[in-house]
């Protein structure tokens, strides 16, 4: 069997503030294969955020190891990891994070201007990706324009556009309401049919049912892991 | 990324909030339209200055009785002994490199002819006159150097006084009567507009130095064949200072000056008057620049102060691009260029109407204005270099957020 794509060891994240520390993570093992669609769950401050932080390479453990892609995260330096994310990860955010008063298809192709990709080519492969996710009409709308499941759909053509190994998504629906909380899933149980790994943290079960494997935390430790 | 797609960004930014943005170059149009207008205008005063002096003729050296500066107190009878036709010739003969020279004597006297009159300057000089004064005549014919030894009574008249005696009618050949003198117009000279100091310099009368001095200017001066004022030619490509100690030397000698004694006359050059014209310019100039350099000190101030709001208010924007893969470098680009286009933009806006305004300003004084394209260019070195100056820290600081505390950021 291939080796995993993401593989943890003893992963520990402490915050120091003040005078006291918060271990938001306290010693996670855990390996997830290509291709694995996971639900990350748990009561809030159990660390689920902090997890994907380390995952989506924003961020270096405190301790432990963490193997992403075949790449070592803890030893890169801040524009290592820049270009590692650009390249391997998609992030999907629950506040959506577009950009104002800029088009969904520039939104969309914004990873891609720091792939050094050329003009017309964002443009074609920011298209492609609205266009599956059924924004095909909607290219020029200004996020200001779009309905909320809208914008999360544009959010999603951005996480896709570079085809990232990797789909991050951290309460990808806490925004939504259930219909378009439906719609938002539909499309991530398609692109993992398509094989692209789906990692999600929700607190809903509903949502987390439609992944294959459920992860829950607690006080920075994993206490559930089934499949 | 690249710069094109950098500056769209950029102008965008600036786009959303017009009219911070407008605020916030305030500080860059001000100083430079001001020191454009400044600059402008007084580059065209001295263009003008400097034209004026040309045409009185730039290698022109004025010899006159007493110590005074250039265009200061003529020395009159009483103060200083007169230089004479004799100097005059010394000059001549012994001084190298001088290619005319010429005495001249002048006052004012009543002309008349055919019941018309006119008071003008009449100028007593000898033939080498016009070639030291670059001036000479447009018909007829000057008088000769045989005309000034035998004291004939001959006149060339200017062009205003042409106009005032005779109109229409071509004074050549005709007799006017100068003072009590009747004397025969033989030539007229070109016109040669004002002075320096704004006379009508066509408004002029020259005669033979020997006629006007026994025949005009009739009374005594305690000395044989004085001149008022003598005017010598360097030839082009003589080293003028050195034409000036000459001459210096050979009067001391002449006018009997003990060493350590001061001068009793002056030799004054135009070069030299432009040189100490354009010293005084340089201070200006040095003012000028102190004034832009404060003015886009401020600017620069305020353009760092609104870059330092961009970057705070856009710290969620800057999150995501670095979530998505943007290096540091490409964070910092993009301030500095946002900066820069800031400013540039301020700096194009300020030139148009430093311009405008260096014209409406010569438009309501009447003065001459002169636009150098360089200044263009400096303008916008001077924005760019602001921009970068300036913009480096706030755009170091957005390169420096941490993506998820950026993320976060309410
Ligand atoms: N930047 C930080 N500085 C200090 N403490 C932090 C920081 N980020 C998170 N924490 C702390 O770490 C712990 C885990 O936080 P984390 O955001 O991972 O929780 P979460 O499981 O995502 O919660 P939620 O469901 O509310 O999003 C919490 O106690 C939180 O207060
Ligand atoms: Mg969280």
């Amino acid at each position: 069997m291939a080796a995993p794509l993401i593989e943890c060891r003893d992963l520990t994240r402490v915050y120091r503030m003040g005078g006291g520390e918060v271990r938001a993570l306290d010693g996670v093992s855990l390996t997830i294969d290509e291709g694995e669609y996971v639900a990350i769950m748990g009561a809030s401050g159990s660390g689920k955020s902090t997890f994907m932080n380390l995952l989506g390479a924003l961020d270096r453990p405190t301790s432990g190891s963490l193997k992403v892609a075949g790449e070592a995260i803890e030893t890169m330096g801040p524009d290592q990891l820049a270009a590692f994310r650009n390249r391997t990860i998609g992030f999907v955010f629950q506040q959506f994070n577009l950009l104002a008063r800029t088009s969904a298809e520039d939104n969309a192709a914004l990873p891609l201007i720091y792939s050094g990709l050329k003009g017309a080519e964002r443009r074609e492969r920011a298209r492609a990706r609205l266009q599956q996710v059924g924004l095909g009409e909607r290219m020029d709308h200004h996020p200001s324009q779009l309905s909320g499941g809208q914008q999360q759909r544009v959010a999603i053509a951005r996480a896709l556009v570079n085809n990232p190994r990797i789909l991050l998504a951290d309460e990808p629906t806490g925004a939504l309401d259930s219909q378009t909380t439906v719609e938002v899933l539909g499309i991530f149980d398609r692109l993992n049919a398509e094989g692209i790994t789906v990692i999600l943290v929700t607190h809903e079960q509903d949502v987390a049912d439609h992944a294959r494997r459920q992860i829950v935390f607690r006080d920075g430790r994993i206490v559930e892991d089934r499949r | 990324m690249n710069l094109m797609s950098a500056i769209s960004v950029a102008l965008l930014a600036l786009r959303v909030n017009l009219l911070r943005s407008v605020l916030a170059m305030l500080g860059i149009i001000i100083g430079v339209s001001a020191v454009i207008a400044m600059v402008s205008v007084t580059e065209g005063a001295k263009r003008a200055m400097e034209e004026r002096i040309a045409s009185f003729g730039a290698n022109l050296l004025v010899i006159r009785p007493g110590s005074s500066a250039f265009g200061g107190r003529r020395g009159g009878a009483g103060t200083a002994t007169f230089l004479t036709d004799a100097d005059v010739e010394a000059i001549r003969s012994e001084i190298p490199g001088i290619v005319a020279v010429s005495g001249e004597m002048s006052g004012s006297q009543p002309m008349v002819v055919a019941g018309e009159n006119w008071t003008t300057n009449v100028q007593g000089v000898h033939s080498d006159y016009f070639e030291a004064r670059d001036w000479f005549v447009e018909s007829g014919r000057a008088f000769t150097p045989a005309e000034v030894r035998s004291g004939a009574r001959v006149i060339m008249i200017g062009q205003t006084v042409a106009t005032e005696l005779f109109g229409a009618a071509g004074p050549l050949g005709q007799t006017v009567r100068v003072g009590a003198v009747p004397m025969e117009v033989i030539g007229i000279m070109a016109p040669k507009g004002q002075s320096s100091w704004g006379s009508d310099q066509d408004d002029t009368v020259f005669a033979p130095i020997t006629t006007a001095r026994s025949r005009l200017f009739g009374y005594q001066f305690g000395v044989r064949d004085p001149v008022f004022t003598i005017y010598a030619e360097v030839a082009p490509g003589t080293n003028v200072s050195h034409a000036v100690a000459d001459i210096e030397e050979l009067l001391r000698v002449r006018r009997n000056i003990q060493p350590g004694a001061e001068d009793d006359f002056s030799v004054n050059n135009l070069a030299e008057f432009i040189r100490a014209r354009n010293e005084t310019e340089t201070q200006l100039g040095v003012l000028l620049a102190a004034a832009a350099v404060i003015s886009l000190l401020v600017g620069g101030i305020g353009i760092m102060n609104i870059m330092l709001v961009s970057v705070t208010e856009r710290t969620r924007e800057i999150g995501l691009r670095l979530a998505v893969g943007a290096r540091r470098a490409d964070v910092r680009n993009q301030f500095l260029i946002e900066s820069v286009v800031l400013c540039v933009t301020g700096g194009i806006a300020g030139m148009a109407i430093g311009v405008a305004g260096a014209y409406g300003i010569g438009n309501l004084g009447d003065f001459p204005v002169s636009i150098h394209p360089a200044i263009a260019g400096i303008a916008i070195g001077a924005a760019v270099f602001v921009g970068l100056f300036f913009g480096f820290y706030p755009a170091h600081r957005a390169s420096r957020l941490d993506p998820i505390e950026a993320l976060r950021f309410e």
